[in-house]
């Protein structure tokens, strides 16, 4: 059974004459446990509504039919309680687009704690996971620091090992990268593919940067609140004229293989990374 | 940007700073209390050793600790001629008589007791508080202490939460300030010259974006701490705990040998007394 499982999901948002916006049709989509899923799609395509309708965090339900079941509990039934909702969070846990708007304590490892404080930990445990999730984002040696000191793919880790703390099966990144520098994003997306390697943990990250989402198991293409492409990102980034109906760009690689191809150049194998890339290239040379 | 310093926090790293805050609340009315105690030359001598001692421990420097007392220094001149002028003793007490003005040596003694006194409450807040204690030990402290409260209905952890978050975003809405001074610089604004009301008109278009951006902020926030599970005060631990220990003990036994000093000075010493 899918881990998360969205059946017929159609959700509009109010306009400012209160009549409804469509934002999202007739989805469905499974993720197992344990998947690396990067959703793609520009501005304004439902892709962080999604994100949001995943945890709970929609103020308005008016426009709300289809399903969404998450560990095989269905969250958008209107019978569900505030405890449901909090055992809820407690499983899937978000990180957004900007850090300074989601750190809560003015000392790092604080922060961290504020998670494991809410649920209601006995104090040696929070420190224990507090210690562990500074660990896995790398950040143990600023635990004392205060976080407005901090580069933005540094406070960014921090914001991530809050959720880690809180020990999720899944953790949605809405965004997490577009405010950061080249430096501070390959922090965070090594940070987010080594908690999908090492700690099992699904991930979900919403982006519209292409480098990011080669690096994930399976890539999802949402345009104008509809699913237009999923599968692997090598086969998702085969379909170039899709990906540019969609508004978006190919990745570098992708596009320099296809440019390759078009003009007649032979080229075999897996084309996701850009060593897989050079190696490629270097294999059809040495021909 | 790291140049902003939150309250007057000075570490030094002395026992001070590692006392409980808790006790270091209490321990600052308390000693403003004693300071009301006092009522001879001996007691009041030894308030002021007790604040210089105060000084002395905390490690504070001298230069930065009388920066504090420079600010009410006005007052407490002003207290003490008033004093000398004002107050009326008996006549063999009378020093000097001119015309209407005639000074006393009581008044003199009054003077310098209130200006003892003003100086010393200052010092000692000053040092059990802003100068030791970080505004978020403050805000925990806090918390703590007004937790009976809560059975009145009382907000307070809800309080303590709002204090955090107010420190917490005050660098980041400094930083921000910034950038949109600038922003509107290179659009030709002008924040340095005219008159008060054409440089207070001209931050209009500073505040109206600043307002914005905090309303919004406000909104991510509160989201992202929904996510984390935050539902107020109710079932919620803490990472650090505040812990009374032996060294805080000490710190009250002082206190008390303090206390009972005053006391004593103020029953048996000679001498005027207030």
């Amino acid at each position: 059974m899918s881990y998360i499982k969205i059946r017929n999901l159609n959700f509009s948002y109010k306009d400012d004459e209160g009549n409804p916006e469509s934002v999202l049709r007739d989805l469905s989509l499974d993720i197992e446990k344990g998947e690396y899923v990067a959703v793609l799609g520009h501005n304004g395509s439902g892709k962080s509504t999604l994100a949001k309708l995943l945890n709970l965090v929609i103020e308005d339900y008016d426009y709300f039919e289809g399903s969404i079941e998450i560990d095989g509990m269905e969250i958008s039934s209107p019978n569900m309680t505030e405890d449901d909702v909090y055992e809820l969070r407690k499983k899937v846990g978000m990180v957004f687009q900007n850090p300074d708007n989601q750190i809560v304590a003015t000392i790092v490892e604080e922060d961290v704690a504020f998670g494991p404080e809410n649920l209601g930990l006995p104090r040696e445990e929070i420190r224990a996971r507090v210690d562990e999730a500074l660990r896995i984002v790398g950040m143990t040696e600023y635990s004392r620091h205060e976080p407005h000191r901090l580069s933005g793919g540094q406070k960014q880790r921090i914001a991530i090992a809050g959720i880690i703390a809180m020990r999720p099966d899944c953790i949605i990144f809405d965004e997490s990268t577009a405010m950061l520098d080249p430096m501070g994003r390959r922090e965070v997306v090594n940070t987010m593919e080594k908690l999908n390697r090492e700690d099992g943990k699904t991930i979900i990250t919403i982006t519209h940067y292409m480098d990011e989402a080669v690096r994930a198991d399976r890539v999802i293409v949402i345009d104008d609140g509809r699913i237009i492409l999923d599968g692997k990102p090598s086969e998702i980034f085969a379909k170039a004229d899709k990906i540019r109906e969609c508004g978006l760009d190919l990745p570098l690689c992708s596009d320099l293989l296809i440019k390759l191809r078009e003009r007649g150049i032979r080229l075999d194998g897996e084309i996701n990374t850009p060593e897989q890339c050079a190696e490629t290239i270097a294999r059809s040379l040495l021909k | 940007m790291n140049s902003i310093a939150l309250g007057q926090y000075y570490p030094s790293g002395s026992v001070m700073h590692r006392l409980d805050p808790r006790m270091k609340i209490i321990l600052a009315i308390v000693y403003m209390v004693v300071s009301f105690l006092c009522n001879n030359v001996f007691s009041f001598v030894l308030l002021f050793l007790s604040a210089i001692a105060l000084v002395l421990i905390s490690r504070i420097p001298l230069k930065t600790v009388l920066r504090s007392i420079r600010a009410i220094m006005f007052i407490m001149i002003f207290t003490a001629v008033l004093n000398i002028f004002w107050t009326k003793g008996s006549p063999e007490e009378l020093l000097i008589s001119w015309g209407i003005i005639q000074i006393y040596s009581s008044g003199i003694y009054n003077a310098a007791f209130i200006a003892i006194r003003i100086f010393c409450m200052i010092i000692g807040t000053s040092i059990f508080l802003t100068y030791t204690t970080t505004p978020i030990q403050l805000t925990d402290a806090l918390e703590q202490l007004l937790s009976p409260l809560k059975v009145l209905h009382i907000p307070v952890h809800e309080f303590a939460m709002m204090m955090t978050i107010a420190l917490r975003f005050i660098p980041t809405i400094v930083e921000e300030t910034e950038k949109i001074m600038s922003a509107q610089k290179a659009r030709g604004a002008d924040f340095t010259s005219g008159s008060l009301s054409k440089r207070a008109k001209a931050l209009i278009p500073v505040l109206i974006p600043l307002f914005i951006s905090a309303f919004r902020r406000a909104g991510e926030l509160a989201t992202a701490m929904t996510c984390r599970c935050y539902r107020g005060g109710k079932g919620r631990t803490k990472l650090n705990v505040l812990r009374f220990t032996y060294r805080d003990l000490i710190g009250v036994l002082m206190m008390a040998a303090f206390i009972s000093g005053i006391v004593l000075l103020n029953i048996f010493a000679p001498g005027y007394s207030m």
